[in-house]
């Protein structure tokens, strides 16, 4: 930079953050860390999970956890010196001159007041607007951040709001004040993508309009490429690179950051034909629901809606829907712990039923769950060992240490790993344990929930590629459940689209690039975040934003038409039919090839 | 040997303060009539409410008897009663609790509502009601409290094994069909036996205070049996001359009560 320009707004020199667990050693966080924010930019933090990235941005408002302290370094924001500052200096920073908008707001809001009172709070006890005008500004923030109706939105409670409107909200919250750094630590990450351009672009407008500085940590490039200037990326935490976004994204120097690009590119890891076509498991018009069963039969909400599925021996079946589809109710229904209401199982030619404690003892060991939720999938208080050997010896398996590390072997875990506790191994490896524990039975089917949805890029792809490795070694099938359709091309051999509990089309992987295609898959498709800079610019052009309210899905008609570009007078009233499209893609749509390519 | 392995991680936190003074006061207990001085009924001294001297280390009481001897029994019966029906409680409620939350349904609405009738009658009051219905005596009193403490005990497991159950490795264990049995002793108690040993240390203090009321009433434990309430009630008198025939007592209620509160305070900010 030359000497001419102003000086940064955010200076952060030689940053060390230490921390401690219960009564263990002083361990370093974050070591050596130095970045400058000048103002009006928007600052990226890269990284994956550990590397500290969140705990750099808290320390930009003067916070560490328990049990973490800011050992050394020099953090100025604003013009203030954070680490000089008192208790009631950092209170009155932290409300308005920097702002922090949290992963989970739906977490962070008090449920019990409307959200109105919540959003103006911060403007109230920093004693910056009168209560009108506050709320007259929040509106007018509510506004911008494209909300639906946002003169009465401030009324609702927040279970009354969905996850990308809260999220919406809490940016509004944070703006209040009118803070001069905002901070956004993986505002989007609990969103699915349709979601997440609606977010990603109302974050880019407030900047534009309130003109404030920012810093967004994440672990998406595609992101940093949407929404920053420049990018920081970090590596255990250690600075591995700094640059303009795109000489990062596009010609990274260090291994580390070309390792990061490398694992978001998406690329084919299912390289094997298609195997023949014997059902390995057939789902036949599963109709799965929740609630009171009604006179005729079935529950009072119906979330999966005569579903087809067939899975053949030896292959990867993905199923992909947003938040809220009914993927994991579907998972769980073939698993045999949520009871369904309709439609036929077969398993390996044998009629599958529907209560676990009806299958057979081969059914269960053939059948294995993988669930979301590593942290809440291994007993805390059994070692890895206990946990795999306990499968081994339920099903008769040789137990030995030998037979135990070749399990872990498949994993590629080392065999050390059998004596740590859960709360001992990071989330990769909780995420690998879990997936032994459902290896060790000997299945013939996986279900995968979602498993890698937790995990960062770089972690996750390396379980994909351990599931392919696992499929041609092992002939294991698997069914993959998943929101991410980078994760779901390159390992799928067939892939479901759910939408509403409806299965809108089910093609080949290859197929699924192609048209024809349902107006839902194109939705889907672009709506994942690509890496160049000008991706959600297109996105925007192209789609318009989604009107706020969506009207109900009509009784009779097709589940999509409340959202559909394209529908027609036929998709209120009847049922659309499913016809096959010449690249082979089963599509349920009243529109045919022509129209839809 | 099931219970060996998971357990000692979660017993290290509780095997500091809370479980040495526990420890303590059951030796105590065990050894206090060994080594008391002279016998409990024996009258030793012509002097009533003696003070502290070197042949009656806490002086002697309303009768002339030795109160260290006394104290000595007293605490034993305070602290092995108290214990017996903390664990009676404990066990009960855990056993329930888990058996509630695995099967849920109509179990646990029954004994849920039953549990909750229960534990809306003040302690106090059903103590008393117990011993006027069927007299005052060992057994009694030890089923009366043991009843009287279970359903918090049962309330406290429940919530902690509906906790567990909902996680996801109960649900994988369940589906590789594991029996009840197993996932009881593997899978739920080891995650729950950190709060559920405070939780007995907790009641274990509100069976002291209750008994110890009881006996102050004169309803609890009946002479020749002495406890730390009885003791402090037959030396009452003695306030008026600050004697250390019911200074002692009631100090060592004390002690016993808000020593191991303090204790397992301690603990919980620990954690
Ligand atoms: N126990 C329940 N009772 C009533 N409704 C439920 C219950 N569990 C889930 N649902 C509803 O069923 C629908 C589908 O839920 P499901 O968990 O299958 O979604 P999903 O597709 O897996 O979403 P995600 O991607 O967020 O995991 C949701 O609308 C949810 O609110
Ligand atoms: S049936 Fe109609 S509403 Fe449904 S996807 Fe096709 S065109 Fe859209
Ligand atoms: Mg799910």
């Amino acid at each position: 930079m030359s000497g001419h320009s102003p000086p940064p707004l955010i200076t952060v020199r030689n940053l060390c953050l230490t921390g401690r667990r219960a009564t263990g050693p002083e361990t370093t966080i974050v070591s050596n860390v130095s970045f400058d924010v000048a103002e009006g930019e928007m600052l990226a933090l890269i990284g994956e999970s550990g590397s500290g990235k969140t705990s750099i941005a808290l320390a930009l408002t003067g916070y560490a956890r328990t049990g973490c302290r800011i050992a050394q370094g020099e953090l100025r924001v604003a013009g203030h010196d954070v680490r000089t500052m008192g208790a009631s200096e950092l209170r009155s920073f932290r409300g308005k001159t920097i702002a922090y908008i949290a992963q989970n707001a739906g977490a962070a809001f008090n449920p019990a007041l409307p959200l109105m009172e919540q959003v103006i709070e911060p403007a109230l006890t920093h004693h910056i607007l009168p209560r009108k005008e506050a709320v007259d500004h929040a509106i007018a923030l509510f506004e911008m951040m494209a909300l639906p109706t946002p003169h009465t939105i401030g009324a609702r409670y927040p279970h009354e709001c969905s996850g990308g409107q809260l999220q919406r909200i809490m940016a509004a919250m944070a703006l209040i004040t009118e803070p001069e750094v905002v901070i956004f630590d993986e505002p989007t990450t609990a969103l699915d993508v349709t979601t997440q351009i609606e977010v990603l672009e109302a974050f880019r407008v407030a900047m534009r309009q309130c003109g404030f500085t920012g810093v967004y940590v994440t672990h998406d490039l595609a992101i940093v490429a949407q929404m920053a200037d420049r990018a920081v990326v970090l590596k255990n935490g250690s600075v591995q690179e700094e640059g303009p976004t795109g000489q990062i994204l596009n010609k990274p120097t260090q291994s580390y950051t070309r390792q990061l690009v490398a694992a978001s590119q998406p690329h084919l890891r299912n390289h094997d034909a298609l195997p023949p076509a014997t059902p390995l498991l057939d789902v036949q018009n599963l109709m799965v629901g929740y609630g009171a069963i009604m006179p005729n039969g079935h529950p009072r909400h119906t979330i999966v809606n005569s579903v087809s599925l067939p899975v053949r021996a030896g292959e990867t079946l993905g199923i992909i829907g947003e938040s809220g589809c009914g993927k994991s109710t579907l998972i769980r229904a073939i698993a045999g712990i949520q009871p369904w209401s309709g439609g036929n199982m077969f398993f390996a030619g044998e009629p599958l039923p529907p209560r676990i404690e009806d299958r057979t003892p081969q059914q269960r060991q053939h059948l294995q769950l993988v669930a979301q939720n590593a942290d809440l999938v291994l007993n805390p208080a059994l070692s890895v060992g206990a946990t795999l050997r306990r499968v081994l010896t339920f099903y008769n398996e040789d137990a030995s240490d030998a037979a135990l590390n070749r399990v872990l072997d498949m994993v590629r875990l080392p065999a050390a790993v059998a004596g740590r506790y859960p709360t001992q191994l990071s989330g990769g490896q909780k995420q690998r344990v879990n997936l032994a524990r459902a290896l060790a039975a000997r299945p013939r089917l996986v279900l995968c929930d979602e498993i890698t949805a937790a995990l960062d890029t770089v972690v996750a792809a390396a379980i994909l590629d351990l599931m392919m490795e696992l499929k041609r070694e092992l002939g294991v099938s698997w069914l993959f459940v998943t929101h991410d359709l980078h994760a779901l091309r390159s390992v799928c051999d067939h892939v479901a689209v759910l939408y509403a509990g409806h299965c809108v089309e089910f093609s080949t992987a290859s197929a699924l690039n192609a048209p024809p295609r349902h107006p839902y898959t194109r939705k889907l498709e672009s709506s994942v975040p690509e890496m160049h800079p000008g991706w959600l610019d297109g996105v925007i052009r192209q789609n318009g934003l989604k009107p706020g309210r969506v009207a109900p899905i009509p009784a009779h008609g097709c589940c999509y038409m409340p959202r559909c570009p394209v529908a027609v007078a036929d998709c209120a009233q009847t049922p659309p039919p499913t016809w096959q499209a010449p690249s082979g893609a089963l599509i349920n749509c009243h529109l045919q090839a022509p129209d839809l390519s | 040997m099931m219970l060996a392995f998971p357990l000692p991680r979660y017993l290290t936190p509780f095997l500091q303060a809370p479980a040495l003074l526990a420890l303590l006061w059951l030796l105590l207990a065990l050894a206090g009539p060994w080594v008391a001085p002279y016998l409990p009924g024996e009258v030793v001294s012509t002097t009533v409410f003696a003070p502290i001297s070197a042949r009656h280390w806490l002086g002697t009481d309303y009768l002339g008897r030795d109160v260290l001897t006394r104290l000595l029994y007293g605490t034993s019966s305070t602290v092995l009663l108290c214990a017996a029906s903390t664990v009676m409680a404990c066990g009960a409620g855990a056993f329930l609790g888990m058996m509630a939350a695995l099967k849920r349904g109509m179990t646990d609405t029954l004994l849920s509502r039953f549990m909750d009738g229960v534990i809306s009658i003040p302690s106090l009051l059903s103590g008393l009601v117990a011993v006027a219905t069927f007299g005052s005596s060992v057994p009694v009193l030890v089923l009366a409290m043991a009843c009287i403490y279970l359903p918090g005990s049962y309330r406290t497991c429940r919530m902690l094994a509906l906790s567990i159950v909902q996680k996801d490795f109960i649900l994988a264990a369940r589906m590789r069909g594991e029996k009840t049995s197993y996932l009881v002793v593997r899978e739920i108690l080891p995650n729950m036996a950190g709060p559920v040993l405070t939780d007995v240390g907790l009641r274990f203090i509100y069976a002291v205070r209750l008994l110890s009321n009881l006996s102050f009433l004169g309803v609890g434990l009946q002479p020749p049996q002495t406890d730390l309430g009885s003791l402090t009630r037959e030396n009452l008198l003695g306030l008026v001359y600050g004697a250390p025939a019911v200074i002692a007592p009631a100090l060592a209620i004390a002690f016993l009560t808000v020593g191991l509160n303090l204790a397992l305070d301690g603990k919980g900010r620990h954690q």
